[in-house]
């Protein structure tokens, strides 16, 4: 039986207001930028990270919050203008490096990459987001599971 | 939270009093909405972490400060560079790379900050006194100011201390109000020391670095030390294993006269023993080596070197006379390298290998001349760093242990 494709909505807060779609990249593990992340290419190079040798250009980074040295900040602006960046950043917290990196970037190079904050429990690497402004200001972040027909779910 | 803004915040943000400090308000409003703060309050001072460059996009945001006509609101001193500006030639570096780490020094002056380039700006006249609220980056100074001092910073860093430097304003939040300044951790120090070596302030750091989080350390049964460097390369270590902002010192640091009032009369969340053989274990980590190894240069002075710490150097310098060539480099502060040539101090020391290292710092940058060897320090922060940032092989000594093993040629330490 063919089943709609389900579409899960969940509303969030803006640290950086803006729009953005992609494909997710999930990590119970916060990714600290500074040391974490080359910014010419977007590549995970931090050893202990889970992640390590993936690529969060494009993507749309999901992570229980930031991590580390303020320094994150500056790599992430740079990414930011290199166009090495996430699409987007959900957090489960809010996180003020984060921030200040993406605000700059978006005050220097009017490159807007928002960061939400909202509940991310059960949201899996390789769905598809979609991140857009409610009538409220408030984020509306709307999930769409990737498809996966080997293992079909019961209504 | 809302935040709440004075009418002068307003009038920044609205563009009454220039472009640059509409984009500093801007990210102020939005950093402070991030931490979650209610309102902003004015600092006394601010110290910026900056100079070093990492990349265009730190120095875009400068330049586009400087373009604004911005100037920094309040007395701002600037941590080190990329370069010894005091020194040329010392750094070795291509042009390329050398233009835009120049450049990013410079622009800061533009802004009206200060030309401290030093990571102590509390060496400085720039010091604050107790009770000052001020927005600090770099992470010894951030330690320094609030626990040995009493001044009040939260870990500021990457441009938000510069928005803070262009409008004179920093969240209320964190660190700032007294009641998050109270301890949370113990850490009850189980040693019989008769005289407190500089290691053991040192190792102090890097444990409760380690064991904090971000719970503030309260440290018991540590010896008086003989003066604030102790207090600076322990608060140096800890905030190199760790994030520590602030630490109280029973019965040392100025609002820790007491256990109690350390704590707020509240009892510590855990407390955690500390034996000299911990001490011994956490030092023992900044060694790549063993005694014996042959020995290529020295690097005293991260965090920069005090006029104290000079003091205690020179005479150990005429009296251990290394005549190898071994080269000895001590970073300092330029006001602090002024006096010292005003004073004549340091007349005839470059025979003895002394190598003297302004606005910048030996861990950062490339100065060393080789690299092959073993390095020795008598720094944490240094041991703890240097190796992956200019791929050095470090072993950590006393002062004077290093000054000896520059003048036997190979690493020696303690009576040996």
């Amino acid at each position: 039986m063919i089943r709609p494709v389900e579409v899960v909505e969940r509303s969030g807060t803006f640290q950086l207001v803006g729009t953005a779609e992609g494909q997710t990249l999930v990590f119970s593990q916060p990714l600290s930028f500074w040391g974490g992340i080359d910014a010419e290419t977007g590549d995970i190079v931090d050893h202990s990270h889970p992640g390590l040798g993936q690529n969060i250009a494009g993507k749309i980074l999901v992570m229980p919050s930031g991590r580390g040295s303020s320094s994150s900040s500056s790599v992430l602006a740079e990414a930011i203008r290199r166009g090495t960046a996430p699409a987007c950043i959900l957090l489960e917290r809010p996180d003020p490096i984060l921030a200040v990196g993406a605000i700059v970037a978006e005050f220097l190079y009017a490159i807007s990459m928002p960061l939400v904050v909202c509940d991310i429990a059960g949201v899996v690497s390789g769905e598809r987001i979609a991140v857009g402004v409610g009538g409220d200001g408030a984020a509306i972040v709307r999930l769409q599971p990737a498809i996966s027909p080997a293992a079909p779910r019961r209504q | 939270m809302t935040l709440e803004l004075s009418a002068r915040d307003r009038s920044m943000l609205d563009g009454e009093q220039g472009l640059s400090a509409v984009a500093a308000m801007k990210i102020l409003v939005a950093f402070s909405n991030a931490v979650g703060a209610g309102s902003l309050l004015d600092i006394s001072g601010a110290h910026i972490d900056g100079c070093l460059y990492h990349g265009k996009a730190g120095l875009d945001f400068v330049e586009r400060l400087v373009e604004g006509g911005g100037r920094v609101q309040v007395p701002t001193t600037l941590n080190v560079g990329s370069f010894d500006l005091i020194h040329p030639g010392m750094v070795k570096m291509s042009a390329t790379e050398e233009a835009p780490a120049r450049r990013l020094m410079k622009a800061h002056l533009e802004l009206g900050c200060q030309a401290t380039f030093t990571c102590a700006p509390y060496q400085t006249r720039f010091r604050p006194e107790f009770g000052q609220q001020i927005a600090w980056g770099e992470s010894n100074a951030i330690v320094f100011a609030n626990s040995v001092i009493g001044a009040r910073t939260n870990r500021y860093g990457d441009f938000i201390d510069l928005c803070c430097a262009m409008t004179g304003r920093a969240p209320a939040w964190g660190l700032h109000s007294y009641d998050n300044r109270r301890g949370r951790i113990l850490f009850e120090l189980d040693i019989a020391e008769t005289e407190p070596n500089d290691s053991l302030f040192v190792g102090v750091g890097l444990i409760i670095g380690q064991a904090s989080g971000d719970r503030i350390p309260v440290i018991a049964g540590l010896p008086r030390p003989r003066d604030e460097d102790q207090l600076k390369a322990l608060g140096a270590a800890a905030a190199t294993t760790g994030a520590v902002a602030l630490f109280h010192a029973v019965g040392i640091t100025p609002e820790a006269g007491t256990l109690d009032e350390a704590f707020h009369g509240h009892a510590p969340e855990e407390t955690v023993r500390v034996t000299r053989a911990d001490i011994d274990h956490a030092l023992a980590r900044l060694s790549g080596v063993q005694d014996g190894a042959l020995l290529s240069a020295v690097s005293l002075g991260t965090p920069h070197f005090s006029h104290e710490e000079w003091m205690r150097l020179l005479p150990m310098l005429r009296e251990t006379a290394p005549a190898r060539g071994i080269p000895i480099y001590v970073n300092t502060g330029r006001a602090t390298l002024t006096r010292l040539q005003e004073e004549g101090a340091l007349d005839g020391m470059e025979a003895f290998g002394l190598i003297p290292v302004a606005d910048t710092c030996t861990y950062v940058t490339s100065i060393l001349e080789r690299l092959d060897g073993v390095v020795m320090t008598n720094s944490g922060k240094w041991a703890h760093y240097a190796p992956g940032n200019i791929g050095v092989t470090v072993a950590f000594a006393e002062m004077k242990d290093c000054i000896r093993s520059a003048a036997i040629g190979h690493v020696v330490r303690g009576a040996s």
